[in-house]
């Protein structure tokens, strides 16, 4: 049997608001705990909660992006359930009118096309605290410092196909939510996190099979490999004769596997119904077309535009444009140098791999995106050869120096061009090897070509790599030549 | 000095009659005598209301003391109060010391008022007799078999028996009127959202409001003047200029035209309660008013839809006592599920089990439809019959309780209990202003006039009840009570 997956994501995204979405409290990461939690987040008797204009506009600025509908009313309910780390016993979140509605994003497959993905529609909510288990003896702490911390959901319809789109589909959310600065996109501080329905059914079947969600994934690589296993799990449940239940599960990712958390006969009533401590949320046409005028330029726009206007290659825009950081740092680089190609070699070639290897993110390059534009635009006027570029580009690296000009003078790095000194240099080198030369003429003229690297080689050392390649090339031949 | 009105006591403390300091020790010594039979005090904190008269007083030496410093109030304890316990009535509730105030009592400091303590309540605020309250009943002054209503029965009682000029309480069914109504003293719900509901511990989000419970209207006109405006710490509170109160209430009654909805004067009422409006009636008609017969269809679904609305919000406002972070909680639970479930049980009483139980199974899943939505459609036409007959009329009135204050224990069925806010909760159903004024007595038990408006017509009621209290001496009679016990 042929079997398809059906993928659908709920993404929790953390926005980036200063204080919370009912309280003025912070919302900074780290702190100790319970020190972020005022009177409202810690439920205390009589406090009300009042909206954070912040995160709305932010919610909106997301449904914006991904060209969704928005509509003039949203409302804000309760959802009514008891747990230690939950303190007024129910979350404010939004079910029946969320801000945003249906929408859709583009993500883009290995293969280099495109597909489309629908939003079913986003809401607003609180966070939940944290419960701490550990140093507590058999007792559970609670930390509230998350607690109304603001998060936008956005959820999918089940568009995704395999677990490959389902990550690609992730990425592209985190890098509208990002472009947008509307959160940090941090997954490893939970400021992204998702939940998982995956079914199978048969090849060519409508209907939809049973779903299980898999809860909380918090990183690209555990969603594909939680997917992974949940797809073949159910396909062997199935082909053994047996049936998917409908349930929550958890990834492990030191097994990688999920695990059964409850199933729905075990799932909660929520008890929906409109917050009545909070009005309406109403947004009209004008506070829109204000949003709208500050987005920044999203990934998709600078993707086509980095191929159309900057004639870069599908594959090279798409990285280039895949966060934020990058892609300012490129039209940077760009910018000083004028050369879209070489900018985008030099950042995906040499910066990207020194970043890997010190595991550094863009922003914090040691070099910058004027040194580096700079450094070009010298290998782009013949100042320097490619081979210096490298050095420079270290020395850059190391701090040796502000900028590619001063690197190039302390070093003596630049280019040698004066034909005289490099006529020089190739006499003492022919000069000092007879029993090349020698080689050289004796060869096939058509294997003199490849003898001639030697010769080079010599020169190039002997001006410490600053003579022009070309130029050797050039003369050296002629000397040569000269002695058959 | 306990006769007198929160008026006249300003005017004394102007004129240098008295200080602050005698006036508010006064009243302490009143309340050390009487309140052990009354019991309309949770909470008396004295030691803090002598240093706020010494404040007063010093203030007043200094020339900047406002209209109502040194006047000292008292707060139902529903009101959080920084520093002071704030029970809610309830033993969940009997450990909890805010760490903040009202935004009604950070007002009513800021204007010099002073707060002799917290007042008895049904807990939670659900009842209509004040029997509820963990704390035990209140007697009413007037006669101390009877109950003083409830749920700001702590108040009313307090006000009647002259251990307070004025005190503060809530209404979300009828719990200012109800009780001041049985009492004999002056009550006002104003609109909803007129009054910040910051930091009043939640029963019913949409229809709790705070309102001013005194001897006259005139005296809630100065104590809605403090408390009205809007509250950027309440969502709900509505941000809207406040009038002074106190500027319209002489103005003549002469062309007010008074309607009498005939859904409040049917089956169930007694019949002197409604000889007593009906007399009432007249004297706004010798007044110059007219007075007509209006329709409000829907009043009899008014109980049912406030018994979905109140206990599916209380479910929900009150699931945040939960024994984890403050509060009640139960000795050595087992694990989390006998922690939650012990600490409630053992917390809450007999009534507000009853409401959480109520709400928590008309928001299910299956019955929200059935119940909550169907409810609130029942409210917007509620609503729509006072528009509609405010339309024809600028006030309704009627009587604020189908009966005068009943028999501590004699309603032993909660159906029959809730009968009692019959003519009451349309009014927050709806968010309209309600006062209720005295107008006689049966069997030496007071009765209310309850005088209704559109929204934000506060002013209005104000004028209308402070002109029928210009004309009538009901408001003026003390129970045998107040003398013997001073």
């Amino acid at each position: 049997m042929q079997w398809e997956t059906v993928i659908g994501l709920e993404v929790h995204v953390q926005l980036a608001t200063r204080s919370k979405i009912f309280s003025g409290a912070s919302t900074a990461f780290g702190a100790e705990p319970n020190t972020q939690a005022c009177a409202v987040d810690l439920g205390l008797p009589g406090v009300l909660p009042v909206l954070n204009e912040q995160a709305v506009a932010m919610a909106v600025q997301f449904g914006l992006a991904v060209h969704a509908d928005i509509p003039e009313v949203s409302v804000f309910d309760r959802k009514n359930y008891f747990y230690p780390d939950l303190p007024k016993g129910y979350q404010t979140s939004q079910m029946y009118h969320p801000i945003v509605g249906a929408g859709e994003v583009e993500i883009t497959l290995d293969d280099g096309t495109t597909k489309r993905i629908r939003i079913h529609h986003a809401h607003l909510e609180e966070d939940a605290g944290k419960s701490l288990h550990e140093d507590f003896h058999g007792m559970t702490g609670i930390d509230l410092n998350r607690a109304g911390t603001p998060l936008l959901e956005i959820v999918s319809e089940p568009d995704m196909r395999n677990a490959k789109e389902a990550a690609a589909y992730l990425k592209a959310i985190h890098s509208i939510v990002t472009y947008l600065g509307i959160s940090d996109g941090n997954m490893a501080e939970g400021s992204m996190r998702c939940d998982v329905n995956v079914s199978v059914r048969p090849k060519g079947q409508e209907a939809f099979g049973t779903r299980a969600e898999i809860k909380n994934v918090n990183s690209f690589r555990f969603v594909e490999r939680a997917i992974a296993f949940e797809v073949e799990r159910q396909i062997e449940l199935i082909e053994d004769g047996g049936k998917v239940v409908q349930e929550t599960r958890l990834f492990d990712p030191e097994r990688d596997e999920t695990r059964s958390m409850r199933t729905k006969e075990e799932a909660n009533d929520y008890r929906y119904f409109p917050c009545p401590d909070l009005l309406p949320v109403v947004l009209d046409q004008a506070y829109l077309e204000h949003l709208r005028s500050q987005l920044p330029e999203l990934p998709a726009d600078k993707r086509a535009r980095f191929q159309a206007a900057l004639g870069l290659s599908a594959y090279d825009a798409n990285v280039l444009s895949a966060s934020r950081e990058m892609a300012e740092f490129f039209e940077e680089v760009h910018r000083v140098c004028g050369d879209a190609k070489q900018a985008a070699n030099w950042v995906q070639g040499e910066l990207s791999g020194a970043l890997n290897r010190e595991n550094l993110s863009i922003t914090n390059s040691p070099v910058s995106a004027r040194q580096l534009g700079e450094l070009i635009s010298r290998v782009l006027d013949d100042t320097i050869n490619g081979k210096a570029a490298k050095e420079v580009f270290q020395a850059l690296w190391n701090g040796q120096g502000e900028s590619a000009d001063e690197v190039i003078e302390t070093k003596g790095l630049k280019q040698v061009t004066d034909s005289g000194a490099i006529e020089a240099m190739i006499d003492q080198v022919i000069a000092e090897s007879p029993a090349q030369v020698a080689q050289y003429r004796d060869s096939e003229p058509e294997k003199r070509g490849k003898m001639i690297g030697y010769f080079v080689g010599q020169v190039m050392k002997a001006s410490r790599g600053t003579a022009n390649p070309q130029q050797v090339n050039g003369l050296l031949k002629e000397k040569l030549d000269a002695l058959l | 000095m306990h006769d007198k009105t929160v008026t006249q006591l300003a005017a004394a403390l102007k004129s240098g009659e008295f200080s602050s300091r005698e006036l508010t020790s006064h009243f302490l010594q009143r309340i050390e005598q009487a309140d052990g039979t009354l019991n309309s005090f949770i909470t008396v904190t004295a030691e803090q209301a002598l240093n706020q008269a010494d404040v007063a007083d010093q203030a007043r030496a200094a020339g900047n003391a406002g209209a109502l410093a040194g006047i000292p109030l008292a707060l139902k304890d529903i009101f959080c109060t920084h520093g002071v316990k704030t029970t809610c009535g309830s033993k969940m509730l009997d450990n909890f010391i805010a760490p903040y105030d009202a935004t009604v009592v950070e007002k009513l400091s800021a204007a010099g008022t002073i707060s002799l303590g917290k007042t008895n309540m049904d807990e939670f605020a659900m009842g209509s007799s004040n029997e509820n309250s963990y704390f035990g009943a209140v007697k009413n002054p007037w006669d101390l078999s009877a109950v003083p209503g409830g749920s700001s029965g702590g108040s009313a009682a307090a006000v009647a028996a002259g251990l307070v000029p004025a005190a503060m309480g809530t209404d979300t069914g009828g719990s200012i009127r109800q009780p001041a109504a049985f009492c004999g003293i002056t009550g006002l719900k104003p609109t909803y959202g007129r009054v910040s509901r910051y930091g009043i511990i939640a029963y019913a989000s949409s229809l709790d409001q705070a309102g001013p419970m005194a001897r006259s209207a005139e005296d809630c006109a100065h104590l809605l003047n403090v408390i009205a405006g809007h509250d950027v710490r309440d969502s709900t509170s509505v941000a809207r200029g406040v009038p002074d109160y106190t500027e319209t209430l002489n103005a003549p009654l002469s062309g007010l035209k008074i309607g009498l909805p005939k859904e409040y004067f049917g089956d169930g009422l007694d019949p002197e309660v409604e000889k007593a409006v009906r007399e009432a009636v007249k004297v706004y008609e010798s007044l110059g008013a007219t007075v007509r017969e209006v329709s409000l269809p829907h009043t009899h679904y008014a109980i049912p839809a406030y018994y979905v609305i109140a206990p599916a919000e209380a479910s929900s406002n009150l699931s945040r006592y939960d024994g984890v972070r403050f509060g009640h909680r139960c000795d050595a639970p087992a694990d989390l599920i006998d922690l939650y479930t012990r600490s409630r049980a053992e917390g809450f009483g007999e009534e507000v089990k009853r409401r959480i139980l109520i709400g928590t199974h008309t928001l299910s899943e299956g019955f929200f439809d059935a119940y909550y939505t169907k409810a609130q459609k029942v409210r917007r036409l509620i609503r729509q019959d006072f528009l509609d007959a405010f339309e024809d009329v600028d006030v309704l009135m009627g009587p604020a309780s189908p009966t005068p204050a009943f028999d501590l224990g004699a309603k032993k069925d909660p159906v029959s209990m809730y009968l009692q806010d019959i003519y009451t909760i349309a009014v927050n159903l709806a968010g309209i202003p309600g006062i209720s004024v005295p107008a006689g007595f049966a069997g030496g038990r007071p009765i209310g006039l309850q005088i209704l408006g559109t929204h934000f017509a506060e002013a209005q009621l104000l004028n209308v009840a402070h002109q029928f209290q210009q004309a009538t001496d009901w408001h003026l009679k003390r129970p045998a009570f107040a003398e013997e016990n001073a």
